[in-house]
């Protein structure tokens, strides 16, 4: 293996995209030897970083995902040429207010928080751009 | 998208509903509408089987609050078994294990659904 492996991916936003991200994700895993329960809280986190791409980009863009492996470490970038946001005004889930609220989504940015060893947010007017990283 | 089939019994007053599939925001609303739709019948015990559902997403479980919220006004119960153990931990963030049972099988549950 080549060092530092970087393997990209552009997603069309289109339905169940997310999960050709996941399949990219699990290949490349595997390849690092991560457990299962790690795949596939990488494999969720992911698919909740293209949906947030897809949706809350209000962009008909492609979006595009980076895996890099540097030793231990996988990083994977999300990015998308929508509108950004600003994540620290994002409220945190709560079951409880969710429960008779008209709103009951919101709950992508803590999944993927909760799922990842880190994960940060840039975003300007000319895109939003996720960075997780998952140690093995 | 058709990436997503349920299954749905009655057994002993409680609605078994086996998924099968990617429980996207299509799923959830499959699901949601099937025990809305059995709430408003009178039925008041759901159960659902996701040995076939290795992956979810926020959107589609978002969706399954609803079920829980028009439950609470009912007295009634939802809960889940033969949860993927990403899944779990998926409904124990989003705090869905709250409000309904886990079973680890489908015998367990109906035992504790009773």
């Amino acid at each position: 293996m080549s060092t530092n492996p970087k393997v990209e991916l552009t997603l069309p936003v289109m339905e169940n995209m997310e999960l050709a991200a996941t399949k990219t994700a699990e290949v490349v895993a595997k390849s690092m030897g991560l457990d299962e329960m790690k795949t596939a809280e990488i494999n969720m986190a992911l698919i909740e970083a293209c949906i947030n791409a897809f949706e809350h980009s209000k962009s008909k863009e492609n979006i595009y995902i980076t895996y890099s492996i540097d030793g231990d470490t996988l990083t994977i970038k999300v990015g998308d040429k929508g509108e950004g946001f600003d994540s620290e005004v994002v409220a945190i889930p709560n079951i409880d207010e969710k429960i008779n609220s008209e709103h009951k989504r919101g709950w992508g940015l803590q999944l993927m928080k909760e799922l990842m060893d880190t994960v940060e947010f840039e975003s300007s007017e000319a895109g939003t751009t996720v960075t997780m990283t998952k140690n093995k | 998208m058709a990436d997503f089939d349920l299954k749905v019994t009655e057994n002993d007053g409680v609605i078994l509903v086996t998924t099968n599939g990617y429980l996207n925001n299509y799923g959830g609303e499959q699901v949601a509408s099937l025990c809305l739709q059995k709430i408003s019948e009178g039925k008041r015990k759901f159960l659902l089987n996701l040995a076939n559902t290795d992956m979810v997403n926020s959107i589609g479980v978002s969706i399954l609050i609803e079920v829980i919220e028009e439950l609470q006004g009912t007295s009634g119960t939802i809960a889940f078994c033969n949860l993927a153990p990403i899944v779990e931990k998926t409904f124990n963030i989003m705090g869905i294990s709250k409000y309904a049972k886990i079973y680890a099988n489908e015998e367990e549950a109906m035992a504790g659904l009773a």
